[in-house]
């Protein structure tokens, strides 16, 4: 008889985490229309409706213009909501069964957790450059280093909101997760002064709003340019939310992958 | 000459295995042991146990009691080493992947090089719709994709969960020639089916399920044995089992009050036997074909006493 010899089999490393799987993981994103316009064109068009009057171009602010605070504060609703629906990507995954099938290869769940993550945070970063690019040729000044700060705080501070999609994602095994989630995240913008100044609501409604998720992202994003606030509470604000989305995603991801 | 250790480790080893889910035992005491290469078809009617079974080989599910090997390994381990692949009944993919998208995601995930993709895409017939968004594919493709993805890791031992449910003829038939093909390479094979005419063309060994115990257990051929020859039955007042057993040509005898069953090929002989020598009347002769023996094997009401 013959034996042909066994090739040597072996885990992958980083439990499977690797940059191919995120790459193929980019190209079906783009190839999804909706996302793209909700992600990447929607948060843009919102800063040439309500950023650019001219009013906005001429009053300054900080170091730049409304019209440059404005941005930020669209910049920052755009990574929200990339990273939301990146992280909320896993509802779409559990209701086709795709989970499952990700359990009959050596991924781990925690591998898989981190690509969804990575993803979101590369279409939040995209999110944020295509607001900024719109705005830098809309009118908006900011100084230089403000460019750059407001970008990145509005970019990792939306880590948060990858924490609550993937919260939301588990907990809410829909085809549609996003049609939820786009009106809930309206809602909290507003609530979080990002739509509108906080201090254009009441106090009592102003003192609420320090307790949404959008607030500290919000405030911490646009500091670069205000040097405005209390950025010790946002600092906290986020670091809470941040903590009780990730707590809540863990609770719901064990329960999954305990049932698959 | 040394032989490897894969071909002296069982291929599947279930022993003791009970899975509960509440009040309702899916699973109940199953113990079976498969050998490296051996193509077993899992045979049942829907609610036997099956995909439990399936579900607890790949380590989706975890037994309630006794201990469930593949290959020597906990099955988690098994799958994430390849050793063991599987094709499920449904889901599992995604509408906005191309065909060959999904291979090769597959492939990167068991960090399998470029030409893997090509090459089981080409195994699982799929070449021609290598482009197509999964969500365009018929089910019959969608279920070779499932084939494609399942070969990448070049698994030791292949599962298919009720792989054809769903299908056409001829997508049956077409998914059917590629696992055969497959199969001649020596993989082992284990494959979950309410068909009856799937596991009698495509299994070497057929293991009866029903209400989570197996039943039966033997070759192809042994199936058919139990399919074949006659039953007489008659009336026959006072009969004793062992008596009838007797009989020339009675394999099998039963007594059930007044009527008695035997079972045997020469359902001729037994007749006239009947008529002659005993008081028996009322006599009904029946042939037992594969589907008599499916029913009367996994049927869901209590086998008579």
């Amino acid at each position: 008889m013959t034996t042909t010899a066994a090739p040597a089999r072996t885990l992958p490393r980083f439990g499977g985490f690797n940059p191919a799987m995120i790459g193929l993981e980019l190209r079906r994103m783009a190839r999804n229309r909706r996302t793209v316009i909700f992600t990447f064109i929607m948060p843009a068009v919102f800063f040439l409706l309500f950023g650019t009057s001219g009013d906005y171009k001429t009053e300054r602010l900080g170091d730049g213009n409304v019209t440059g605070y404005i941005l930020v504060s669209m910049a920052v609703y755009g990574a929200m909501l990339a990273t939301t629906s990146g992280g909320a990507m896993v509802s779409i995954e559990r209701a086709a069964g795709w989970s499952r099938q990700l359990r009959l290869t050596p991924l781990r769940p925690i591998a898989y957790i981190a690509v969804k993550l990575a993803l979101a945070m590369i279409i939040g970063a995209v999110s944020v450059g295509v607001v900024f690019v719109v705005g830098a040729f809309s009118g908006a000044q900011l100084p230089a280093s403000a460019w750059v700060f407001c970008g990145l705080l509005a970019w990792a501070c939306a880590l948060v909101f990858a924490a609550f999609g993937l919260f939301m994602g588990y907990l809410l095994p829909s085809e549609n997760v996003m049609q939820i989630l786009g009106p809930v995240l309206a809602v909290l913008s507003f609530a979080g002064g990002l739509f509108v100044p906080l201090d254009q609501f009441g106090s009592t409604f102003a003192a609420i709003a320090k307790f949404t998720p959008v607030y500290g992202v919000g405030e911490i994003a646009r500091y670069p340019l205000t040097h405005d606030g209390n950025l010790g509470l946002a600092v906290l604000n986020v670091v809470l939310w941040t903590a009780l989305f990730a707590a809540g995603a863990m609770w719901r991801f064990r329960r999954a992958t305990a049932r698959v | 000459m040394t032989l490897t250790t894969a071909l002296d480790t069982a291929a599947v080893d279930l022993s003791g295995v009970v899975k509960r889910y509440g009040a309702v035992t899916a699973v109940d005491g199953v113990s079976l042991c498969i050998r490296p290469g051996e193509v077993v078809a899992l045979l049942g009617p829907n609610g036997a146990g099956k995909t439990t079974t399936v579900d607890m080989l790949l380590g989706l599910q975890q037994p309630d009691r006794g201990t469930v090997e593949v290959y020597g390994r906990a099955p988690h381990d098994a799958v994430a080493l390849g050793l063991v692949s599987a094709v499920m009944q449904t889901g599992g993919l995604l509408k906005d992947y191309t065909v060959e998208e999904t291979v090769r995601l597959t492939a990167v995930l068991f960090g399998k090089p470029r030409t893997a993709v090509g090459q089981a895409i080409e195994r699982a017939g799929l070449t021609d719709v290598a482009g197509r968004l999964v969500g365009k594919c018929s089910g019959g493709q969608q279920q070779r994709l499932r084939f494609a993805m399942a070969l990448l890791p070049d698994p030791e031992l292949l599962i298919l969960d009720e792989p054809t449910t769903g299908m056409d003829v001829a997508g049956r038939h077409e998914f059917w020639s590629a696992i055969r093909d497959d199969a001649r390479r020596g993989r082992t094979v284990i494959f979950a089916t309410h068909y009856l005419e799937e596991a009698d063309a495509y299994a070497d060994r057929v293991v009866f399920v029903r209400r989570g115990r197996i039943v039966a257990d033997g070759t192809a051929a042994e199936v058919k044995a139990l399919a074949s020859g006659r039953t007489v039955r008659a009336t026959l007042p006072g009969a004793v089992e062992a008596d009838l057993a007797a009989i020339a040509g009675v394999d099998r005898a039963e007594v059930r009050g007044d009527t008695v069953f035997l079972h045997g090929n020469d359902s001729d002989g037994i007749a006239r036997h009947l008529l002659t020598r005993t008081a028996a009347r009322d006599l009904e002769i029946t042939s037992r074909n594969l589907e008599d023996a499916f029913l009367a094997l996994t049927a869901d009401e209590e086998p008579p006493k």
